[in-house]
């Protein structure tokens, strides 16, 4: 009889998995915090062009989005031209005018003249369709204007 | 009745259950910045366009089938590739055939008399079809923007060697939220110096319609 008796076998002890749960919902904040969702659920393609000379659009609250291309898988009924998406419906490029009104009158007069309109539209639209809305947004006067590319380059990926 | 203790709710399935929300999230939540091209349109005015000698401008034309057109230095036009508009499009710019009042002391171009006389006379101007696609008109307009920036790049470095960037890493950081006003009111004159110096005159017809 010792008093160093070895211990029975050499097994670990299990490692306590209690504070998992918490790890995970740290994640879980993060993830919810930090993501954006859509404002608008988009009823049109939108594959955006490549282009590697862009800025930053910063300032989310003065932006205004208009968004143009072919009507989505989902909604065929609306035939297959390039069509306009304002908010969540879509629009005639003759309706941008009150669209911007309308933008125009939720924000606050001194930001107005920093409002800048994003024209998130499908690579495969005509230009057609684009002159039209460029047309009618300088009707308004709202000259700043932005085309929403994603980031890449414009050559290559126009030659695929 | 006998008093029962409450059992012990079993939390080992909570993990599961965070984890499962995690990943909903990751898989339906994009981190979006947004980020494109920025111009400014014309206002509608109905005033004379004045006269602009035609040495001075860049003319470039997209037909419906995405094909380009330049018309320049004196040339009657003739067809390009998009990829060499970035290079034709600088040596416009950077000319300097101007003369006198005219003269360019900065171009380091070929100073060919029937091209432009300098950076401020010299205009870009784009005309596209209605059939044009969306994704041809802005890798033009990305070409001719990244001409604009090589130049202003090049000007910048040689007017503030010691700050150590590029024209568009000081816009890049002006527009940057988290940069300071000591240093955005640092960098915004030798920006407007840079713009004032290179400006982007830039015209846009209205697409003609095709038949």
């Amino acid at each position: 009889m010792s008093k160093f008796k070895k211990k029975k076998g050499g097994d670990l002890p299990a490692i306590s998995t209690a504070s998992l749960p918490d790890i995970v919902f740290m994640l879980l904040f993060f993830f919810m915090v930090a993501t954006v969702m859509r404002q608008n659920t988009l009823k049109i393609e939108n594959r955006l062009p490549a282009a590697d000379q862009v800025e930053k659009l910063a300032k989310r609250n003065l932006l205004m989005y208009i968004y143009a291309g072919k009507p989505s898988s989902a909604y065929k009924d609306m035939g297959t031209v390039a069509r306009v998406q304002l908010n969540d419906k879509f629009a005639d490029v003759s309706e941008i005018a009150a669209f911007i009104a309308a933008e125009r009158a939720s924000k606050r007069e001194e930001e107005i003249p920093f409002l800048t309109t994003v024209l998130s539209v499908d690579k495969e639209t005509n230009m057609g369709l684009v002159s039209d809305i460029k047309q009618e947004l300088r009707k308004v006067n709202a000259l700043k204007i932005n085309y929403k590319t994603r980031q890449g380059d414009a050559i290559a990926s126009l030659n695929q | 009745m006998a008093k029962r203790s409450a059992p012990e709710v079993n939390a080992g399935s909570m993990a599961d259950i965070a984890f499962l929300l995690l990943i909903f999230f990751l898989v339906t939540t994009t981190i979006e910045i947004d980020s494109g091209l920025n111009r400014k349109l014309p206002p509608i005015e109905e005033t004379e366009p004045p006269i602009i000698k035609k040495r001075n401008i860049f003319q470039v034309t997209v037909n419906r089938y995405n094909q380009l057109l330049l018309e320049s230095n004196g040339n009657e036009g003739r067809e390009i590739k998009l990829k060499d508009l970035r290079k034709e499009a600088v040596a416009f710019l950077d000319n300097g055939g101007g003369t006198g009042e005219d003269a360019c002391k900065r171009c380091k171009g070929k100073r060919n008399p029937s091209s432009s006389d300098n950076f401020d006379k010299a205009i870009i101007s784009l005309q596209n079809d209605r059939f044009t696609s969306y994704e041809t008109y802005i890798a033009v307009q990305n070409e001719i923007i990244a001409a604009y920036n090589e130049l202003r790049n090049r000007e910048f470095v040689i007017d503030y060697p010691n700050l150590n960037m590029s024209y568009v890493e000081a816009e890049k950081k002006y527009n940057d939220a988290r940069t300071t006003r000591e240093e955005k009111a640092f960098l915004k004159d030798k920006l407007e110096a840079i713009k004032l110096l290179i400006p982007q005159k830039f015209s846009e017809a209205e697409p003609r319609k095709s038949n």
